[in-house]
């Protein structure tokens, strides 16, 4: 089984990507990386990260999360992240990350905030 | 008193992350540590592997990673060993600053000391670099 996985749809303009596993070094990292070039290439701009499933997260995957916001800024579009667990918001907080990423509890409010 | 000590040697790749994590967690469950304790001292053992195997033996296969584990009655202490040129962690930049907070790397040796009580690096005369990390009962 995939480290992480990532399950893509569609709601509006908007691209959500549930994700499950981990986001670590090596193959979790590689996989968000290739997710993100691809919807980019596609030219969906406008992402929601269901982070859900996403029981553990390394500093190389805060690392990812970090190159996915600015590669999708500098496209004029928009990253938003959903459903953080309590442990991938601790991390965020401490790296003071939590100020910069737009974060949401609920999908329906993420949705209509890329509006 | 009663210590309990594993010893590890591991190859230079990336695999190696979680290999050792595996084992980690393993030694950590037997010592008895909280949950809490065990969810940062496998973060902090993620993060000093990654650094010994990408940026200490940069992925080179013809060296290991050494890696020690003690449990005491007092504390869990883990010691991670590369074959590097060594390195000053005092030169490493503070990642929660407002330049460095988009930066995409960085935050490894900020993990370790966030989830650990001491963490020490040793220049060792044999070579390489030992990060040495502590977490109190």
């Amino acid at each position: 089984m995939a480290e992480l996985n990532i399950a893509e749809r569609q709601a509006g303009d908007v691209t959500v990507l549930d994700m499950s596993g981990k986001i670590t070094i090596g193959e979790g990292s590689v996989a968000l990386r290739t997710a993100i070039r691809r919807l980019l290439e596609e030219g969906k701009k406008r992402i929601l990260l269901n982070l859900a499933g996403v029981g553990y997260i390394d500093s190389s995957g805060i690392g990812e999360l970090v190159s996915s916001y600015t590669a999708i800024n500098k496209e004029q579009g928009q990253l938003k992240l959903l459903n953080l667990t309590q442990k991938l918001q601790d991390l965020l907080t401490i790296t003071k990350l939590l100020t910069v990423f737009d974060v949401y509890e609920n999908e329906a409010e993420a949705l209509n905030s890329f509006k | 008193m009663t210590v309990e000590t594993t010893e590890l040697r591991l190859p230079s790749r990336i695999e190696t992350v979680a290999a050792a994590a595996a084992a980690v967690a393993e030694f950590v469950n037997r010592s008895g540590v909280s949950d809490d304790a065990a969810f940062g001292i496998d973060m902090a053992v993620r993060e000093a592997v990654t650094n010994a195997v990408v940026h200490g033996n940069s992925q080179d296969e013809g060296k290991v990673v050494d890696i020690v584990l003690k449990s005491s009655p007092d504390a869990v202490e883990i010691s991670v060993h590369d074959q590097g040129p060594g390195f000053n962690p005092n030169e490493v930049p503070d990642p929660t600053v407002d330049e460095n907070i988009l930066k995409t790397s960085g935050r490894g040796i900020f993990f370790m000391r966030s989830f650990m009580d001491e963490v020490d690096w040793f220049l060792p005369p044999e070579g390489g670099t030992t990060v040495r990390m502590l977490k109190r009962r």
